[in-house]
């Protein structure tokens, strides 16, 4: 979203098509100094809107989505650990995590590929009247509402990962983990893909809104979490359905409707390309719903609500690096595509592999993420109704979407190990099987969420 | 005295209760249980995972009754609850030993 799309941006305008990047860049460097370019109050009051629209998607939307998936014994732990680890990003965003990732570059240029300064920690530096750039030559933002809306990128990231472990997991070692997997994932990754000195954003990766970055990050940081922290008991054999498909679809909703903060916010202008993402966030994710339903169908079930919904999230997953990316008809297909194999991973995958992925964050965001990233160097061609360049080279841009995917897997599975491994070391990692037993919700918070 | 106890499909409650009334029946007890006969239950499919369940939801419908009206009653709820598909239910009838009110104290088939 940051400096990524802004290629897009340009591209979309045809007399803009040829803008230097490194102008643009510099511009981006030096944000807050000498704001001599224009904040416009419209871009301002969308980008605070967008940035609201986000928290809503994190609670309550991600909150309830994942807690009506959990049996009732654990509603409260589920949508405690979420709201808590969201909170916890966002204090310690602006202690370091933003200077990390957007800070002034580190002297080093091999350390600037992948990691900011700590010129910026504790926000230093910033006042109401610093500015950040945007996508368009001479328009910024405040900087306090770009620090902001990133921080809630960071928030919902986190608690995304906690989709796969939830249910048997300590309260305590959710919040170890976050600590340490924001800073050594989350942080020098936002850097590498958004920042104009992050390695994959020189080489031209296209990510919109945070495909790389928040989903394929999120999908792959719960996979390795829940092989480490192991299956829940009694797995696969005790039935264990959704306690309330209905605060599932609340929930699926409401995420639904905060995600257009999320990805036509990534325009950081309130302009055609977040009107582009705009569509393309309607568009993608009522075929993903749809084609989750057409498969259930297609293999002889009944089409499902907790299918409808789960292809919304899928179709969500997949157009959020092609938001301002990709057409409004390429982003319809992306969107049923990355359903569809949404459904084989958590379907087939996951049984016949056998990891105990709770809540499917890796079989919905991590392999309809990557679907995303991939597709979007296909839909981005002006052939199929993208936004790119006459001279798009398609080959090219996938192999470098292909190369910053498999970048991405490869840094958040080695951190996340890491970070779980120091989580376990300061809290036992996992709940007492008693405790499992009776739930999280009493034997974590002594609650209960109905009585 | 005796004691029918049915179980029958719950949306067939109405017509049994309905019946029954006209038969002079006073009152009734009705609970939700779960069970299985020659009906085998539903299976349910959350992203894939299938879950069985063998027990089926029904209406277990209790009835205190003169013994010289029980036949009735049997055959009463066996055509009310009828509808020809296999989980119908059963019914099955015990004798009762005593019976009282508790609000006067009467007792058997007064209490009734």
């Amino acid at each position: 979203m940051f400096k990524l799309s802004r290629t897009v941006g340009a591209a979309a305008l045809a007399a803009l098509a040829a803008l230097p990047a490194f102008a643009q860049e510099a511009a981006l460097q030096a944000p807050a100094t000498a704001p001599t370019a224009t904040v416009d109050k419209g871009d301002t009051a969308w980008m605070m809107t967008a940035t609201i629209l986000v928290l809503l998607m994190i609670l309550p939307g991600l909150a309830l989505f994942y807690g009506g998936l959990t049996r009732a014994k654990n509603m409260l732990s589920t949508m405690t650990q979420i709201g808590a680890a969201a909170a916890l990003a966002m204090l310690i965003w602006v202690m370091y995590g933003y200077s990390l990732a957007f800070g002034p570059d580190v002297s080093s240029a091999a350390l600037s590929n992948v990691v900011a300064s700590l010129d910026k920690a504790f926000l230093a530096g910033i006042t109401a009247a610093s500015q950040s750039a945007t996508f368009t030559a001479g328009v910024e933002i405040p900087e306090y509402v770009f620090v902001s809306f990133q921080m809630t990128f960071a928030a919902i990231t986190v608690a995304l990962v906690l989709g796969s472990v939830v249910e048997r997991m300590k309260f305590s070692a959710t919040m170890a983990f976050a600590a340490v997997w924001l800073t050594i994932v989350y942080f020098p990754i936002a850097h590498m893909v958004w920042a104009s000195s992050g390695l994959f954003f020189k080489a031209g990766a296209l990510d919109f809104a945070g495909g790389t970055v928040v989903h394929i990050n999120a999908g792959v940081s719960a996979l390795v979490a829940s092989l480490m922290l192991g299956k829940r008991m009694g797995y696969p054999h005790t039935p264990m359905p959704p306690h309330s498909l209905t605060l599932t679809g609340v929930g699926t909703g409401l995420l639904w409707v905060g995600w257009f903060g999320f990805n036509a916010g990534s325009a950081l202008e309130a302009n055609g390309s977040a009107g582009l993402a705009m569509i393309n966030t309607f568009v993608a994710t009522a075929a993903g719903g749809l084609a989750w339903m057409l498969v259930e169908r297609a293999r002889g079930h009944k089409g499902s609500a907790l299918g409808f919904c789960s292809g919304i999230i899928a179709g969500l997953v997949a157009v959020t690096p092609a938001a301002g990316n990709s057409g409004p008809f390429g982003a319809i297909v992306l969107g049923g595509v990355a359903s569809a194999v949404c459904f084989f991973a958590v379907s087939v995958l996951k049984p016949r592999l056998g990891y105990d992925d709770s809540l499917d964050a890796f079989g919905i965001h991590g392999v309809g993420g990557m679907v995303g990233a991939i597709g979007t160097g296909i839909v981005y061609a002006p052939a199929l109704g993208g936004p790119g360049a006459a001279d798009y080279d398609m080959g090219a841009k996938l192999l470098v979407q292909v190369a910053a995917v498999a970048a991405t897997i490869v840094w958040a599975a080695i951190g996340t190990a890491v970070a779980i491994a120091v989580a376990k070391a300061l809290t036992g990692l996992r709940v007492a099987p008693e405790v499992e037993q009776e739930g999280l919700d009493l034997g974590e918070h002594g609650e209960r969420a109905y009585n | 005295m005796k004691l029918v106890v049915a179980i029958i499909k719950p949306f067939k409650l109405d017509e049994v209760r309905e019946a029954l009334t006209a038969l002079g029946v006073a009152g009734m007890t009705v609970t939700e249980v779960k069970g299985f006969g020659r009906q085998k239950g539903q299976t349910e499919i959350y992203r894939g995972a299938e879950y069985s369940s063998n027990m089926v939801p029904k209406l277990k419908v209790e009835v205190a009754c003169a013994a010289d009206l029980a036949p009735r009653v049997v055959e009463t709820v066996q055509q009310a609850a009828n509808t020809g598909a296999i989980g119908d239910g059963k019914i099955f009838v015990l004798d009762l030993g005593q019976a009282v009110r508790i609000r006067t104290g009467e007792t058997d088939t007064n209490a009734l």
